[in-house]
């Protein structure tokens, strides 16, 4: 078309479709030209240091790179490199603090990262020796975890089963406004109810009347923190699953019990198991419930439902802040086996899913 | 196997908004009805008052009487699941359960209702797959999602998994609107296959292939917004689009309603 309107061109050349570029050696120079004058200003003048400097050559960079590109290419294309550049450096803004952390804990924390840590406890481990390790803690998260894992997964989908599909008028909005108030109760709270309930209550009932702690107590506890995340991630990713879905198997003549069984709850399971591995590592880091109602302990101890147990969040907290000077090591390991934890239960989360759900 | 539809006064409501009024309607075995007329009239929802998926909508809810082979399907003590299996339907949009597989997708109606047999559920599919005319194209994948289908495979795998429960009734809520012509008249054939063994009820807003497809024509129509659907006239489908007795639908067909 524009060939034949302009034949003064070549085909493929219409000036009209085409505009000129920013070579990217003229962007580059213009970096450079940024780190130059910044770097002079910063220790030539010798205010600040290399943090103002970065600042300072960024700022330079976009104004000179606006400058350049309009003047090249025009306004619209030199907005449209501003924004690109600020959006991309937010991005690797907000991986600063991601990549710092990964790097502290896995730096501070591979020095007893040994076979000593992940077989000892801190059993008879005094302020002078150097070894002992986290067994107890691992042993704790992993009980606690499932424990309360096991509670709340069946209950909280079931809940939100209830609210999605069955549930109508004012006993559903009623629970879904609990549900909404749970979500905002501090660990803490959570922690101090269980330690009236079940520890101080309870337990005395099958312990001689005296009351004790438990890790079964600390799994309540995360319990409570686990279900709102959990019916209300479950809920969201029912409300997804569209309706035609649901038609189609009625009008197969497939009850309704039977049509959320097999294909509601299959096209939903990405999404409803990403919603429970985050209240699980919500669960596994937190640290004041454990501290509350299952004690910790030095030693392992294996049985969830009788005495102290430790867990790896509470572990780190008390090695932390112990006047040995081997105990900060333990303290980033013990962290370091905690991210590590949750990453490889996530991973296996997610092959799960994706084994149910075929290949496209 | 199929069976003869009879509404006598149906009327259905959304809440206290009242979408069609005293249909009464007389749908033959072995043929293929077309219910026609503007949007908003009431065609799908009546469509969908004949498998009781109406009433899946909170609020909604049926009055008037609905037989099938002098068997009222609002009746008290009928199960719902069985109406549903005996009318069998496939919806506007090709909507294949995205975690199964194309096999999986066409015996999903047997194997939800319990059906477990390895033979009896491949020989349901083929037979399925066949009758739908798509066993040629997937017989090789049968294992593959059954979402991976062009649309009009789709379709035609919503309808194969349709008739795979062996239904008396199938309705059809506008089946080719989202389809290419080429897909359209593959389902179309399709359902001139299928009137030989099941009663076949067809909502289309288009007119040249309700002519094509029915043998026999509804035309609804609402006088106002708000006000219920109603049906117009209900007649042979030559005697509709060559001279139908009521202005309004004469009107409608030769495109100058209103």
């Amino acid at each position: 078309m524009s060939t034949v309107t302009s034949p003064s061109f070549a085909p493929g050349q219409d000036p009209m479709l085409r505009r000129r570029r920013t070579p990217l050696v003229a962007l580059v120079g213009v970096a450079a030209v940024a780190l130059g004058v910044a770097a002079a200003v910063c220790y030539g003048a010798g205010i600040g240091g290399w943090v103002l400097m970065l600042v300072m050559a960024a700022f330079l960079y976009l104004v000179g790179a606006f400058a350049v590109v309009n003047r090249i290419e025009g306004r619209r294309a030199a907005r449209d490199r501003t924004w690109s550049t600020l959006i991309a450096s937010a991005f690797i803004l907000a991986l600063v603090p991601l990549v710092s952390v990964v790097w502290t804990l896995i730096s501070k924390g591979a020095e007893r990262f040994d076979a000593n840590f992940f077989s000892t406890s801190l059993n008879n481990i005094g302020a002078r020796d150097p070894d002992g390790g986290a067994v107890h803690a691992i042993i704790g998260t992993l009980e606690q975890v499932a424990i309360a894992a096991a509670i709340t997964i069946p209950l909280g989908v079931a809940a939100a089963i209830y609210i999605v599909e069955y549930g109508r008028g004012k006993f559903t909005t009623l629970i879904r406004f609990f549900v909404d108030v749970m979500t905002g109760i501090p660990s803490i709270v959570a922690g101090l109810f269980i330690l009236s309930f079940w520890v101080l209550l309870v337990s005395p009932i099958y312990n001689n009347g005296q009351p004790q702690f438990s890790g079964f107590a600390a799994a309540l506890a995360l319990s409570v923190l686990m279900l709102p995340t959990i019916v209300r991630s479950t809920e969201e990713m029912l409300r997804l699953v569209p309706a035609p879905l649901r038609e189609g198997a009625y009008a197969l003549g497939v009850p309704k019990w039977k049509t959320i069984l097999r294909v509601v709850i299959p096209t939903a399971l990405p999404g409803i198991i990403t919603g429970i591995m985050l209240s699980i590592a919500r669960a596994a880091g937190e640290t004041a419930p454990v501290l509350l109602v299952a004690g910790g302990t030095a030693a392992v101890n294996i049985n969830p439902f009788n005495n102290n147990q430790s867990s790896l969040s509470l572990f780190v907290f008390q090695q932390a802040s112990d006047a040995s000077r081997f105990a900060p090591p333990r303290a980033w390991t013990a962290a370091l086996t905690l991210v590590a934890l949750v990453l490889i239960l996530t991973v296996v989360a997610k092959l799960f899913a994706r084994r149910n759900r075929i290949s496209r | 196997m199929a069976k003869r539809v009879e509404a006598t006064g149906v009327t259905a409501y959304y809440g206290s908004f009242k979408a069609i009024d005293d249909i009464n309607l007389n749908v033959e075995p072995k043929s293929v009805t077309a219910l026609i007329g503007p949007s908003g009239c009431g065609k799908s929802t009546f469509l969908r008052t004949i498998n009781r998926m109406h009433e899946v909508l909170p609020g909604a809810r049926v009055e008037g009487r609905l037989t099938v082979d002098d068997e009222d399907i609002y009746a008290k003590d009928v199960d719902v699941t069985a109406v549903r299996r005996m009318i069998g339907m496939v919806f506007q949009r090709p909507n294949p359960f995205p975690t199964m597989s194309i096999f999986d997708n066409v015996v999903a109606g047997l194997r939800l209702n319990g059906v477990r047999r390895k033979s009896v559920l491949q020989e349901a599919a083929e037979k399925a797959l066949v009758s739908a005319n798509l066993w040629d194209e997937v017989k090789d994948r049968l294992g593959k999602p059954g979402a991976g289908l062009s649309g009009g495979q789709q379709q035609r795998l919503c309808i194969a998994r349709t008739i795979a429960v062996e239904p008396q009734v199938v309705l059809m809520d506008e089946p080719c609107s989202a389809l290419d012509p080429i897909s359209t008249l593959a389902i179309e054939d399709l359902m001139f296959k299928l009137k030989d063994s099941y009663t076949i009820i067809i909502v289309t807003h288009n007119m040249q292939q309700a002519a094509r497809v029915s043998d026999r024509t509804a035309f609804f129509t609402i006088d106002r917004t708000g006000d219920p659907g109603r049906l117009v006239e209900y007649d042979t489908t030559q005697k509709m689009f060559s001279s139908p007795s009521e202005k309004k639908t004469e009107d409608y067909i030769t495109g100058r309603f209103g």
